[in-house]
């Protein structure tokens, strides 16, 4: 609004009051707003980081696990056996709401053999695979929860930003602008009035002069 | 219903297979961003990738990152973690606060 011209009228100047009063509360409720959701993905990076920790490692012990079997069986022999999987795993996705940001929560629940995960049978396999298999799984509940872990750190993450911005740009810029104006248009009717008062006072000199010839 | 899915070279990700997650094997970075465009218009909520596709399918992760469904998680293949599940983590809270803290 800088540069641009406004109306130094009584209207204008309650309207702008109006909306300082409006932008401090907002800038308020803002500010409240980003530390809030700050805390929390402070929170939520710190879970993060342990999480990640976990399945990296346990991703490693299955993948050495893996290579293990893989030398035992020979890779073809691995592949066939895990080609044809015996369950299905779906995925069910709610939301819950973090100060106004919907983040994800998934439940999966697998379809197909219950409790059985090994998807061939003990004849021509070797006991390493259904180790790995078994790390595998362990890993897998991991690897979901870190899913909706950085889902929602992503999320916040988003809408920290933009809360950041908003408050910047009325701490900044809305709140010192809109104050300006106002001073600019006190400043105008002021100077109005006072430019009215010496007017009255120079018109009644007249007045007095033509009615009493009068002097002072 | 959502389905999970995960791109990575056939070594790293055909144990998941097993699991009952769907998976594509992709040998290179062309691939991978087909089948990604692919996954991102059906209903999958979560993709795994290996962290060596984090490179050439960045804009599709990017593009990913702001919206809740899919969730797009790096996973260290077979060769281990190559610390970019790591940096993204740190851009993450580069953009929140403002300033790198750490």
């Amino acid at each position: 609004m800088a540069g641009k011209t406004i109306n130094p009228t009584r209207m204008e100047l309650t309207r702008l009051k109006g909306r300082l009063r409006t932008a401090i509360r907002g800038h308020k409720l803002l500010k409240d707003k980003r530390d809030e959701m700050m805390k929390q993905f402070l929170d939520i990076v710190r879970r993060n980081r342990a999480l990640r920790r976990q399945v990296e490692d346990g991703l490693q012990r299955a993948n050495a696990a893996f290579t293990v079997a893989s030398a035992v069986m020979g890779p073809e022999m691995l592949e066939q056996a895990l080609l044809y999987p015996k369950t299905s795993v779906e995925l069910d996705v709610s939301y819950r709401n973090i100060m106004s940001v919907n983040v994800p929560v998934y439940d999966f629940h697998t379809t197909g053999a219950e409790g059985d995960i090994f998807p061939y049978g003990f004849a021509q396999t070797s006991g390493e695979l259904d180790a790995a298999l078994e790390t595998m799984q362990n890993v897998f509940h991991d690897m979901l929860e870190l899913a909706q872990v950085e889902k929602s750190m992503q999320l916040l993450a988003q809408e920290i930003e933009k809360t950041r911005r908003r408050v910047n740009a009325l701490e900044y810029v809305m709140i010192p602008e809109t104050q300006q104006n106002i001073r600019y248009i006190s400043m105008k009717l002021d100077e109005n009035e006072r430019g009215n008062t010496t007017r009255l006072m120079k018109v009644k000199d007249m007045v007095l002069q033509e009615a009493h010839h009068f002097k002072q | 219903m959502y389905k999970i899915a995960v791109i990575g070279d056939r070594d790293s990700v055909l144990a998941f297979k097993a699991l009952g997650l769907d998976v594509f094997f992709t040998e290179t970075g062309e691939e991978a961003r087909a089948v990604m465009h692919r996954l991102m218009q059906e209903a999958y909520a979560v993709i795994y990738l290996t962290e060596d596709l984090a490179e050439p399918l960045h804009a599709e992760i990017a593009r990913c990152k702001d919206i809740a469904v899919p969730a797009v998680i790096l996973i260290p293949g077979k060769t281990g973690s190559l610390g970019v599940a790591e940096a993204a983590l740190q851009s993450a809270v580069e953009r929140a606060v403002g300033a790198d803290i750490s």
